[in-house]
């Protein structure tokens, strides 16, 4: 009898143990489901059946077929295309290049205060984007007074209408979203370079390489799944960017220098109180960036079995 | 049992008790608004309403939103059908918005009506659709002119001279040779230029039935005027690209140019951002043109509005109607915002000549200048594509004119082209 009590309860517990261990995982991964569910794929299903519809109130849904489509075949979507497209590029450059430049000499240690300047560089992504902005469009004034303009003047430089034109507004736009974003790109960065093994440098240095040798054949290689990271985000934050260009051009757009895809989507949807056109608008961007990314991932050699 | 029978039943007698309290209690209403300035009189009016006997008691939340999350929190609460105010400041340029489908907001015919020959009907007509009038103005919005005249007397001009747009731009080349600086800003980011412009020569955007009337050649024959007084320097590039900057308020300030077209709310810029010409700006007559059109131009404008759905509807459509529409509250408006009411009975009236801050920094029978363009102010059409014009007019035809001086006829064509392709 003890024997046979003694396997009931061993037979429960196993039971028991076996119920937890088909449960739990449904368990841990329930609350990203519910949250991907109901936060991104069924807004993201009704986006795609609003885009195909003229909505005029809580109760006007009409299908109207790609109408919405064919509508962003206007100067002012190309105008938004441009901008965005614009400063996605110049943002992936300045932004993968330059705080890899910086992480690479703070780990170096060939400067000194490397927590100083890790710090200091870091700082600004504290800070309020909105109050950033109208300091750097009050310094990049039109008139010849604001301040940029008198260094350029006392430079001996022509004073420049900074936001009024596409070429110097993307500049500025450039400037503060590298200012505000260096600190952190540095940080992804000195995150992978300390993660490659001293030895690695010290067998290229037996080898005789020299130090763009060290960096070209050890660094970039040691720091690729980073790069591959920081590229992705950049690229996403690039194309999706808005507060940004609001916080230096306020709601208006002149010419379409600071008007982004979201800008123009922000535009139609709430301004022009146009949800189905807006939708429209979401689901190209969502399938540019998605396109932009995959030929990126595919060329850095993302889906390359690791050999 | 019976216990929760005894709790209920005393529960029930509490909340009876207290229903007969809150019979004295305020009706409680919400108001979302965009400008500040407006609560101000709105206020002002609520503390005469409640002191009047016979008015039900009201109570109201002001809540003050930036310009941009107002709308967007209007356009949502009106769309889910759930959370919008009672009443709500709705901007000139937005209002067509909330007049599609099934309109949320609630007709204000009965206070309009009966006194529509004492009102500038072209006003509310901005906020009509199949003649129910949604939205009450607080201003004409009269499009004048203001002149810098220690800057035009050390060039030797006499602004009340100045009768015509050709006028206007020799006044400008003498006042550019003599002092070296422009006569006029146009903006390059925004249609408080361009639109005055060409609405007072007889032009507009669309048409009622939703034509496009952008490239008719008043249109074109009012940019390539523009564009002459840019390439001879009499007119240059607004700074910061629109009169609403601190760039252009602070040069402003500094002298640097002698006159802006704006409309008639714009006096409280002055007087708020532009202390140091206290005593120097003179109001007057907007240029005629010497081939046709009007004497002004109304711009701009805010329709407040009731929402339909509101429990308290009623009473809330009464107190804007007494807020707005009534003698005292045009008064009122004047006093507190400076604006230029739509009652026409008050103006001339002895209560509007009573000194104030406006009066004492132009220095100047205000009213007599308004009285003369009153009767001719052409309607301006807001119908359901005006959102997209003005969109079109503030990134490109204003900015293809002003920054880039493209050909006019090309600049308006392209523009109607972009406009007609948004139209169903």
């Amino acid at each position: 009898m003890p024997n046979i009590s003694a396997d009931k309860t061993s037979l429960r517990q196993k039971g028991g143990s076996l119920n937890r261990t088909r449960f739990v995982p449904y368990l841990f991964v329930a609350p990203f489901v519910i949250f991907f569910l109901l936060v991104y794929l069924y807004p993201l299903i009704m986006t795609v059946i609003m885009s195909f519809q003229k909505i005029d109130g809580p109760n006007h849904h009409e299908f109207i077929g790609v109408k919405n489509y064919l509508k962003l075949n206007t100067r002012d979507f190309q105008m938004a295309l441009q901008t965005s497209g614009r400063y996605a590029f110049w943002d992936v450059i300045v932004l993968t290049i330059f705080p890899l430049l910086v992480a690479c000499v703070l780990h170096s240690g060939l400067a000194k205060g490397t927590s100083f300047f890790k710090s200091l560089f870091f700082i600004p992504s504290l800070t309020s984007i909105i109050v950033a902005g109208i300091v750097f469009r009050l310094a990049f004034g039109t008139l010849e007074t604001a301040t940029v303009n008198r260094v350029m003047t006392a430079l001996g430089l022509q004073p420049v209408k900074w936001l009024s034109y596409a070429g110097p507004g993307n500049f500025v736009l450039i400037l503060l979203t590298l200012w505000r974003w260096n600190g952190v790109n540095i940080v992804y960065y000195l995150s992978g370079l300390q993660s490659i093994p001293a030895d690695h440098y010290e067998a290229a240095q037996i080898d005789g390489a020299n130090a763009f040798q060290k960096f070209f054949h050890v660094t970039l290689p040691g720091i690729r799944p980073v790069l591959i990271y920081v590229i992705t985000i950049t690229v996403l934050g690039g194309f999706s960017m808005f507060t940004e260009s609001v916080a230096l051009w306020q709601q208006n757009n002149a010419g379409g220098v600071g008007r982004t895809i979201v800008g123009y989507m922000y535009m139609v949807g709430f301004k022009k109180n146009n949800l189905g056109l807006a939708s429209a608008v979401g689901l190209v961007l969502l399938a540019l960036v998605v396109a932009v990314n995959l030929i990126q991932l595919f060329l850095m050699g993302f889906f390359r079995k690791e050999d | 049992m019976k216990k929760l029978l005894a709790v209920v039943l005393t529960l029930s007698l509490m909340l009876c008790a207290f229903g007969a309290l809150a019979e004295g209690e305020p009706i409680h209403l919400t108001l979302w608004t965009f400008q500040e300035l407006h609560t101000e009189l709105y206020k002002t009016m609520l503390d005469k309403w409640n002191a009047e006997p016979g008015k039900p008691a009201l109570d109201i939340d002001f809540q003050v939103f930036p310009y941009e999350d107002m709308h967007n929190k209007l356009t949502i609460a009106l769309q889910s059908g759930e959370g919008a105010p009672d009443l709500v400041d709705i901007e000139i340029n937005m209002f067509a918005n909330y007049l599609k489908g099934d309109i949320g907001l609630a007709p204000m015919n009965e206070y309009v009506e009966p006194i529509a020959d004492h009102l500038v009907m072209s006003r509310l007509n901005n906020y009509a659709k199949d003649g129910k009038y949604y939205g009450i103005d607080h201003h004409i919005g009269a499009t004048v002119m203001f002149y810098n005249t220690s800057i035009l007397e050390a060039a030797g001009v006499d602004y009340t001279a100045i009768k015509t747009w050709d006028d206007f731009h020799e006044a400008g080349k003498t006042v550019l040779e003599k002092t070296g600086k422009p006569m006029i800003v146009w903006e390059s980011a925004d249609c408080w230029s361009v639109y005055p412009m060409v609405n007072q020569h007889g032009g507009d955007w669309l048409t009622p039935d939703g034509q496009v009337r952008m490239d008719e050649p008043v249109v074109i024959n009012t940019l390539a005027f523009m564009k002459s007084m840019l390439d001879d320097g009499t007119a240059i590039p607004c700074p910061g690209g629109w009169t609403h900057t601190e760039e252009y308020w602070g040069w402003m300030n500094g002298g640097n140019c002698a006159a802006v077209c704006m409309p008639f709310w714009y006096l409280d810029r002055f007087t708020n951002y532009m202390p140091d010409l206290a005593g120097q700006m003179k109001i007057a007559a907007m240029p005629e043109w010497s081939d046709g059109g009007h004497k002004s131009a109304q711009m701009g404008g805010t329709g407040t509005a009731v929402v339909a759905s509101s429990a308290n509807a009623d009473i809330a459509k009464e107190f804007l109607a007494y807020a707005c529409l009534s003698f005292d509250g045009c008064v009122t408006t004047w006093k507190i915002c400076g604006f230029d009411p739509i009652l026409k009975d008050v103006y001339g009236s002895e209560e509007m000549k009573a000194p104030n801050k406006f009066f004492e920094y132009y220095d100047q029978d205000i009213f007599s200048v308004l009285s003369e363009v009153l009767d001719d102010i052409p309607d301006t059409c807001i119908s359901e594509y005006f959102p997209s014009a003005t969109d079109i007019v503030k990134t490109q035809m204003a900015y293809r004119l002003v920054e880039l001086r493209e050909d006019p006829e090309q600049i308006a064509r392209d523009c109607a082209e972009e406009l007609r392709s948004l139209i169903d």
